[in-house]
């Protein structure tokens, strides 16, 4: 009879994998509360293809499950690993690089950015600033996302170099902040809702637990830095940039 | 087989957004760093789940909840609904509430089943030797989120400025900085970033445009923004304010246990 011990360490294995799913229902719960009380108590509807619904959030909380899973192997430790790599090597300018060339290469392609861009050539044709042909929009949304790169480039290198020199992170936010409100004043009014918005989509969903990884890992490897008070912020930056660039990039165009 | 083409065009796209990350990784793991990778089928594996994961959670978001979602918002933004048969040619700010209502609880919702947002909150709660909860960071962020997009509705209704707002945001997040616990700074600045992603900005944007194409004055090219930048700022105010409230907290617990020792 050894059923009863092969259930048992089959549910030892599976029980991780279990109560992470049923973490991840946790989480949509409120959502499927929200989107149920607003269509059938306020909008009184019913809702639509419910079948599909539920299947919809099963491959939701499926999908979430792997990607925390993986999350702990993958990208946190590929992240933390080659902190540690740069910390040993000692070199400043390729550890700069490769902060350059992971906030830049990750938001060119970031299907958020390419959104927010055409929107913009839109918004930019309306508003005069280009004359609405194909092209020309075409040209304003690529110059943007090029700028929206380069800014996030600029904000992981430099948060990097922050890490290693140990500066307090509120001092360059307060630089920061200044630099948006100054551009607030030139910037022409059709762009300053757009960079606004630039700012919260630069960051997706596999380049954020990277990044975080990296600065943690950072913190950690180099003497005299905490990894909490040090190791956080390089997302911060990549946020805050975004707006000046592209308010700069309105002037530019204008 | 719809499904099936549904979920290999969202791989792609999940492959396209990991192609210049890994890119990028290799180059600099075999070119700069020269070091072999400790454990690398766990990583690959690693790599391939959040790729799989992703896509599934995509796929499930466009199935069920995008569709959903983006309807509510159209519909609760129609005069129909918010005024019945015969529309008024002025509406005052509060005649909207539903929408606040609304903003405020799927800017909740979609913050909690944020991917990045959990992913920065295990790394936090781990770094920090467990201080930092893993729900405590979320929630204070969700809140954030909801006051944020809330906020933000009652801005495009009222078409008051967006950059008054911002300015505002930025002296309250400066002056909490002054007094919050040096602990949280970095990562209440981060909280900012990873909240608006894959589930909340496409709701979101849905909303804002509805918004603004319905509310009479408004246009949505010119005033369906913000709600992003919104959504940015106000979680820096609420994770800073948690841990303010969490240390205040402490502090007086502390001092009361001091008075009962010495009460002895």
């Amino acid at each position: 009879m050894p059923s009863r011990l092969e259930h048992f360490t089959l549910l030892r294995t599976l029980a991780p994998v279990i109560r992470l799913l049923f973490g991840s229902f946790r989480d949509l719960l409120p959502i499927i509360l929200v989107i149920s009380f607003f269509q059938l108590a306020v909008l009184k509807q019913p809702i639509p293809d419910l079948y599909s619904l539920l299947g919809g959030i099963l491959l939701v909380a499926i999908g979430l499950t792997l990607f925390v899973q993986g999350l702990e192997m993958g990208l946190f430790p590929i992240g933390e690993s080659m902190a540690h790599g740069f910390a040993r090597k000692g070199s400043l300018f390729w550890l700069l690089a490769f902060g350059f060339a992971l906030g830049f290469g990750t938001t060119i392609a970031e299907p958020a950015l390419i959104a927010v861009a055409k929107e913009a050539a839109e918004v930019a044709a309306l508003g005069g600033m280009i004359t609405d042909t194909p092209e020309q929009r075409s040209s304003y949304a690529i110059g943007l996302r090029l700028t929206v790169g380069l800014s996030v480039g600029v904000a992981i290198a430099l948060g990097v170099l922050r890490i290693i020199k140990g500066w307090p992170i509120q001092y360059l936010i307060l630089i920061g902040y200044f630099g948006v409100i100054l551009m607030t004043f030139f910037a022409p009014a059709e762009i300053i809702g757009i960079a606004y918005d630039s700012g919260g989509v630069t960051t997706s969903t596999i380049t954020v637990p990277l990044v975080t990884a990296l600065g943690v890992g950072l913190a950690s490897s180099i003497h005299g830095r905490n990894p909490v008070t040090d190791g956080f912020g390089l997302i911060a930056f990549a946020s805050l940039t975004p707006m000046i660039f592209v308010m700069g990039y309105g002037m530019y165009r204008a | 087989m719809n499904w099936f083409e549904h979920f290999f065009s969202d791989l792609g796209t999940t492959l396209r957004d990991v192609l210049p990350i890994a890119v990028i990784i290799i180059v600099f793991q075999l070119f700069v760093l020269r070091r072999r990778v400790a454990n690398l089928p766990r990583l690959l594996g690693g790599f391939g789940f959040v790729i799989i994961g992703m896509a599934l959670f995509l796929q499930g978001l466009e199935q069920a909840l995008f569709p959903l979602g983006e309807l509510m918002a159209k519909q609760l933004t129609d005069p129909a609904f918010l005024f019945g048969e015969k529309p008024p040619a002025t509406a005052h700010w509060s005649d909207y509430y539903w929408i606040y209502v609304f903003g405020f609880a799927i800017g909740f919702a979609t913050t909690l089943a944020e991917p990045a947002l959990i992913a920065v909150a295990r790394k936090a709660n781990q770094v920090s030797g467990g201080a930092i909860g893993v729900l405590g960071l979320r929630y204070a962020v969700a809140i954030g989120v909801a006051v944020g997009i809330s906020l933000g509705c009652f801005r495009i209704v009222t078409g008051t400025s967006l950059q008054w707002y911002i300015i505002v945001g930025y002296v309250v997040v400066l002056l909490q900085t002054l007094k919050a616990p040096k602990m949280i700074i970095a990562l209440a600045y981060d909280s900012g970033g990873v909240t608006t992603s894959t589930v909340t900005v496409p709701l979101v944007t849905a909303l804002g445009l509805g918004l603004a194409s319905t509310v009479p004055g408004r246009s949505p090219i010119m005033d369906g923004f913000g709600l992003i930048a919104f959504a940015s700022l106000f979680p820096i105010m609420s994770v800073l304010g948690y841990a303010q409230l969490a240390e205040w907290w402490v502090n007086k617990k502390s001092v009361k246990a001091q008075e009962d020792e010495n009460a002895l």
